[in-house]
């Protein structure tokens, strides 16, 4: 997919995550619209899946895991619109009986998604666990994952780390969103973590930086980091990123975090965000 | 069981090894994880011959609970090994979100349960494992009561499609189930048939159980002995059968009271049959260093708790 058409496609998703959260009055929309340029461009220009066909096995295909499983809007949108299942189930999330549950679950069987997520710090070691397997059965595939940086905060993250380095899990691209928001505020007021850089570089991991709202960066980077696979070294990129990105008073601010606009506010939001793909 | 011999005295921990040692040559997609306790866990083996397929994590437990569940996706079947504690309390949100909830086929392999690891004292005497697992939707629990039983069922879990938690231990126990015997998960032992009093027994408590009945039967009491080594989910069909024959229940386990063997028996008895029930089980406390059958006498789950426990019940009928 062109630059052009994934533009549209974020603003569209932007618009789904919005309506989502507003419909139920709860969830996460901050971090969800500060990820969906990314995993818009994930899903539809980088990663080899077949959405028609999915199994939880996944084999010959990528994977990707959700590791901040609050994030769950953007990864129902993407999913969705990927062709996983119908746009107008997202009409259900975190509605009673609903396969979209508040975070992301394969208690009902929601093609896409392959574990739990949401208790912080987990996905990691789940997306190392699918890498060991890819590499035992001679998959050439790759596995992707996403983490929060507030979620680098667990120390479960540092255990995974540290095994991909000193095990040469080379199949693995992870990518940290890297918006110094957390729900209590700013990463630096919360727990200061210095240098992610220079933490990972330590740790003995390719480390990639980019800047997650330019899809010419998005694309240049996660072509990078997929030529680095097979070099020994797990990889990480730091994806800055703007918590609440697309309208304009959800931006920047750790308000939005787990919050939903009021009827008023979503009005407003969603007249900052063009229907580009038709609402679900 | 007509006669019970006792063949030797063995660990069940290395029923756990040479199980894993059988499906490392027979079922390729078993990977096996250790946390650093690769010699306690008598995994050595497994690894010696299965180098690809063991993954050292180092003591990284967590992290083991994650990298299990993501090997499923793809087909492998992973067997977790360390302690009980670690495997558990030290573990439970991971186990909670990544395997049970997730529905991954995850073997959590646990040595060192109970009281019986001895002299390492508290910190590592978990008894309050069966509890935490058999609370979580989707899991599995089983407790072997002795080597041969243990090397079975851990061949028996790799065709098990689910998550199990498998609990074992470190001393040298009697032997004395058959080593052909096949492993049935979810169905209750008859070790022996008897018409005065059910105990019921899991894991190192069952031989226990055994001991405590030939002097029993110098005393005139003829009791049943049952072995549950499926905590969950409960054969409640044999539990009930015989319970409605003699009328009176011991329950015996190296585990808390809260939330082990005798807990699920006695939530089954007061919705289905309420008789008088006796426990035999550590009674909210830590344990402490000590020599093993120390550590049984003092904390009250040794062979004559059971003749106590038993005499108490008779006598409520």
């Amino acid at each position: 997919m062109e630059i052009k058409e994934l533009e549209r496609l974020s603003t569209q998703v932007r618009r789904d995550i919005i309506r989502m959260v507003s419909a139920v009055k709860s969830g996460h929309p901050g971090g969800s619209m500060g990820c969906a340029d990314f995993l818009s461009t994930l899903y539809f220009r980088v990663l080899d899946i077949d959405p028609s066909n999915f199994t939880m096995d996944g084999k010959n295909e990528d994977l990707f895991f959700l590791s901040n499983g609050h994030i769950s809007p953007v990864l129902y949108s993407i999913l969705s619109r990927r062709g996983y299942f119908p746009t107008e189930e997202l009409n259900t999330f975190r509605k009673i009986d609903s396969r979209l549950q508040g975070h992301p679950s394969v208690s009902k069987n929601l093609p896409g998604v392959r574990v739990a997520s949401g208790s912080l710090g987990q996905g990691m070691s789940v997306a190392i666990g699918a890498a060991i397997t890819k590499k035992l059965n001679g998959d050439d595939k790759i596995v992707y994952s996403l983490h929060g940086d507030g979620e680098l905060q667990e120390g479960q993250i540092w255990e995974a780390a540290m095994f991909a380095a000193g095990k040469g899990i080379d199949n693995l691209i992870c990518t940290i969103d890297y918006n110094h928001k957390q729900i209590d505020g700013d990463i630096d007021d919360v727990l200061p973590m210095g240098s992610l850089k220079e933490k990972w570089q330590a740790f003995g991991w390719e480390v990639l930086e980019m800047d997650g709202h330019d899809f010419n960066d998005i694309i240049a980077k996660l072509d990078l980091a997929k030529s680095k696979c097979g070099n020994g070294k797990p990889v990480i990129i730091i994806m800055k990123t703007v918590m609440g990105e697309g309208v304009d008073f959800m931006s920047g601010t750790h308000e939005w975090h787990g919050k939903s606009p009021s009827d008023e506010q979503t009005e407003i939001a969603l007249s900052q965000l063009e229907e580009t793909l038709g609402d679900y | 069981m007509e006669e019970l011999v006792v063949m030797d005295h063995k660990d069940t921990r290395s029923g756990f090894g040479d199980g894993l040692t059988e499906l490392g040559r027979t079922n390729k997609d078993v990977v096996a994880l250790c946390a650093d306790l690769t010699g306690s866990l008598k995994m050595g083996d497994f690894k010696k011959e299965n180098p690809d397929r063991f993954v050292q994590v180092g003591i990284a437990e967590a992290n083991m609970i994650g990298i299990a569940a993501g090997l499923t996706i793809g087909g492998k079947i992973p067997f977790t090994g360390t302690f009980a504690n670690f495997s558990t309390g030290r573990v439970y949100d991971q186990i909670r979100q990544s395997v049970a909830y997730s529905k991954k086929n995850v073997k959590i392999c646990a040595s060192h349960a109970g009281l019986t690891l001895g002299e390492d004292g508290a910190t590592h005497q978990i008894l309050e494992d069966i509890g935490l697992m058999k609370m979580l939707p989707n899991m599995t629990v089983i407790s072997p009561c002795d080597y041969n039983q243990t090397k079975a069922a851990t061949i028996a879990i790799a065709e098990h499609e689910g998550p199990v938690y498998l609990r074992f231990g470190r001393p040298k126990v009697p032997n004395f189930t058959p080593a052909d015997e096949k492993f049935e998960i979810g169905k209750a032992q008859m070790i022996r048939e008897g018409k005065h009093v059910t105990i019921i027994a899991t894991g190192h408590l069952v031989w226990k159980a055994i001991e405590a009945s030939t002097v029993l039967l110098e005393k005139g009491i003829n009791p049943e002995i049952i072995n549950i080594h499926t905590i969950k989910p409960l054969d409640e069909k044999a539990v009930i059968e015989s319970i409605s024959k003699t009328k009176c229940v011991v329950t015996a386990e190296e585990h808390m009271r809260h939330g082990g063997l005798g807990d699920s028996i006695a939530q089954l008895l007061a919705e289905k049959l309420p008789t008088p029930m006796e426990m035999v089980a550590v009674n909210d406390t830590f344990g402490e260093s000590g020599k093993p059958d120390e550590l049984m006498t003092k904390y009250g789950i040794d062979t004559p708790d059971i003749i106590a426990a038993v005499e108490r019940v008779l006598q409520r009928i």
